[in-house]
């Protein structure tokens, strides 16, 4: 399995990107994309829920929040701490 | 008892002492008993001699820092972080006032050395809770000093390795004309006079007490307690207890702050209602830090500087700080309670804030906010308001 599905769902869900999340590259810039900040704060609540982890607030940066990989990153960081 | 981490971050040192002082915070609350656990942390991890400075043992912490490690307490059990800010009140009234004393540099490298817990009984039965005026009175013969004072509320007397006590320099003195007397546990006998059955901040163990010392001559504090008192003693009680209770109030928003995620998140897209309350609660509580960080570090700035400690003005801030943090506690912990409904309500579950709400009401009534507030204005009448920079 992807490890981008369960992102990309939740960009499809809430992101309100100009495409689907499916044709978005993963080190693509999502605010160019479409994603407004009102619209990534829903998008890490999405995440959240998904993943079932808490964003820390170090982490609640636009740059955590700019490509998919970098929400990885950020993700997989939140699981292996706990 | 676990070895201390040493060369360990003062952050590091707190949180472990947190960690065991949450633990055990709904069982010292419900017993209404002494925070034994979190006291035992706090010396495994030096916490309890780190204000000494560092020439006598200590770690030499600054307010600011002591305050840091207070708020992070306070998040965790009520009734031990104000044990931990008690405490400190206590021990730097003793080193910030040394005098030239050789027993009391002694007396101080011995509270570094073997992380001694210091008690205090500064109020008196028929004085009410004015500090700067006892009845009682020290009673000197050769090298032996015996004191018996009928004290309203000691906190935690009964754990503490050190009592520090106040009373009339002699028998015929003014009523505030005040030393200090610091005995060992093992010199003063504590007899019950009533019980502490509280509503909150049930673990400070806050009983009265008829106490009767025996101590050498020498105990006696080299400098008068009026200086001690407005060099040390109240600012940095206040300012410690003001951190405690930060510390309180960030966790209650922490509760809300879960709560509205939570709620967020079963619907994502739709802002709750709850929100709009929980951003009044936040600026609030960043209004709250500041002002505590404030008095910290202007304490810390003027520490060395023992006339501008006197100022009226410098006290006026410090009395307010007191009255404002206990008020601002409160009122956050109330708006928390209504913002988490039921849920926060409840004495269990995730969203709990009962405990909290319970510790929250005891900060506006020891020592009681129109104590203070008379007393500042009275001082009020001649200060003015002048900006930071001319202070």
């Amino acid at each position: 399995m992807n490890p981008y599905d369960g992102i990309r769902a939740v960009l499809d869900a809430h992101g309100k990107l100009a495409s689907r999340a499916a044709e978005v590259d993963v080190d693509a810039d999502l605010y160019a994309a479409g994603m407004t900040s009102h619209a990534s704060v829903n998008v890490m609540l999405g995440l959240e829920d998904a993943f079932d982890i808490e964003f820390p607030d170090e982490l609640l940066t636009k740059t955590t929040f700019c490509t998919m990989r970098s929400m990885l990153t950020a993700i997989e960081s939140l699981r292996v701490a706990a | 008892m676990s070895v201390v981490l040493t060369g360990a971050t003062l952050t590091a040192r707190a949180d472990a002492v947190a960690e065991v002082a949450a633990r055990f915070a709904d069982d010292v609350d419900r017993a209404g008993r002494f925070p034994a656990e979190a006291v035992a942390a706090m010396r495994a991890h030096r916490l309890l001699g780190a204000s000494v400075p560092r020439e006598l043992g200590g770690d030499g912490l600054t307010l600011g820092e002591l305050g840091e490690v207070a708020q992070r307490l306070g998040g965790a059990c009520s009734s031990a972080a104000m044990v931990f800010a008690m405490h400190h009140g206590q021990v730097l009234s003793i080193v910030r006032h040394l005098g030239g004393s050789a027993a009391f540099a002694d007396l101080a490298r011995r509270i570094a050395d073997e992380q001694l817990l210091l008690a205090s009984a500064t109020t008196e039965i028929g004085i009410g809770g004015d500090v700067r005026s006892s009845s009682c009175f020290v009673d000197q013969v050769g090298d032996r000093i015996h004191l018996v004072k009928n004290a309203p509320v000691i906190s935690y007397g009964e754990e503490a390795d050190l009592v520090l006590v106040t009373a009339r320099r002699t028998e015929l003195s003014a009523p505030s004309d005040q030393v200090v007397l610091v005995a060992d546990r093992a010199g003063v006998v504590l007899e019950r006079t009533g019980t502490w059955d509280t509503l909150g901040l049930r673990g400070t163990c806050s009983y009265g007490y008829l106490l009767t010392a025996d101590v050498e001559a020498c105990r006696l504090a080299p400098e008068p307690y009026e200086k001690i008192s407005t060099e040390t003693m109240l600012p940095v009680s206040h300012v410690l207890w003001a951190s405690v209770w930060l510390g309180m109030s960030r966790s209650a928003v922490d509760t809300a702050r879960r709560f509205v995620r939570a709620a967020a998140r079963k619907d994502i897209g739709k802002v709750p209602p709850t929100a709009t309350a929980l951003v009044g609660l936040v600026a609030d509580l960043d209004t709250l830090d500041a002002v505590v960080e404030a008095a910290a570090a202007e304490f810390d700035r003027l520490a060395d500087d023992r006339d501008a400690l006197s100022r009226v003005d410098v006290a006026i801030r410090m009395n307010n700080l007191k009255v404002t943090a206990s008020t601002s506690l409160a009122d956050i912990v109330s708006r928390v309670l209504v913002l988490t409904g039921i849920a926060g309500f409840r004495n269990d579950g995730p969203y709990s804030v009962a405990r909290l709400f319970r510790d929250a009401q005891g900060a506006a009534v020891m020592v009681h906010n129109d104590r203070i507030t008379a007393n500042n204005a009275q001082l009020i009448l001649v200060a003015g308001a002048s900006q930071k920079g001319s202070r």
